[in-house]
């Protein structure tokens, strides 16, 4: 096909949730990817982390991304309301074996993770010039 | 997306409930007359004897996106947030709320409107409201009567 995507495609557009047993409780925070010519870029959101306590693991195609959120308020605050916890957040995806492993960068800036995948030169579109003889 | 996968653990149950909200009131329908717009964002609420700290995940967004006004017993947090593809992009997921908020909630005590601060850090919004002098709880003793 044309158009395929650097992602694996499994159940229709869903991109394949890879199971993960973890000590602890953990969020699973909200994702956008977009591919781009050169690059997968993904954005999660996760207001209040420390950006040296993010973890990103990239292994086996499996894109792993973990980010550690202290508390914010002492255990026994005693809540007038409370409508949200705050916690660690961990996410993990099913990458296709076409992003060049060595060139991943990431950065976190506003409470939102930027991760980007560049695709290896193999899978980049290329276009052809045609020659006149 | 909707379809999300309902996780066995509660509290994954009660974000699923919470990100169906938002998905709710960011994506399909017109903000303003929606329940779901008044569910945004939520909100965490505690108190000192001085201060009402309200805090808010408001990710991607600096504070010049969001307004928080004061009047009365009401607070009124209110913004939006853009969220900008290029048009030569593939959306892969899209699941992170976009579009324009307002929420207003009735404070449990008279405040200082003009002390009132709020700042935004790593997408957390924290407003810090002075209570107004004499609502603090005041310690009543109680006396024996002794005969």
């Amino acid at each position: 096909m044309a158009q395929e995507s650097a992602i694996q495609r499994k159940r229709g557009s869903e991109i394949c949730q890879a199971e993960e047993t973890r000590s602890g409780w953990h969020y699973r925070p909200h994702v956008d990817i977009v591919e781009h010519a050169d690059e997968l870029t993904l954005h999660m959101d996760m207001p209040g982390a420390d950006a040296k306590k993010v973890d990103i693991r990239y292994e086996n195609g499996l894109l792993s991304l973990h980010g550690m959120v202290e508390p914010r308020q002492p255990e026994d605050t005693r809540y007038l309301m409370r409508e949200y916890g705050v916690g660690n957040f961990h996410r993990t995806f099913q990458i296709g074996e076409t992003i060049d492993d060595s060139k991943i960068t990431a950065e976190y800036r506003d409470g939102v993770l930027v991760v980007h995948l560049p695709k290896t030169e193999a899978v980049k579109p290329r276009k052809i010039a045609v020659r006149t003889t | 997306m909707l379809a999300r996968r309902i996780n066995g653990h509660p509290v994954h149950r009660l974000r699923d409930e919470m990100d169906r909200l938002f998905e709710g009131f960011f994506q399909d329908t017109p903000y303003w007359n929606t329940l779901g717009a008044r569910t945004y964002p939520p909100f965490n609420i505690w108190e000192d004897n001085h201060n009402l700290f309200v805090e808010a995940e408001l990710p991607g967004m600096k504070m010049e996106d969001v307004e928080v006004l004061v009047s009365g017993k009401e607070l009124t947090v209110k913004g939006s947030r853009s969220i900008e593809l290029t048009e030569q992009a593939t959306v892969h997921r899209q699941e992170r709320p976009s579009g324009r908020f307002a929420r207003m909630i009735q404070l449990p005590v008279d405040i200082r409107a003009n002390d009132v601060s709020a700042e935004l850090k790593e997408g957390v919004l924290l407003i810090t409201l002075p209570k107004m002098a004499g609502v603090d709880p005041k310690r009543i003793e109680v006396k024996c009567a002794s005969k």
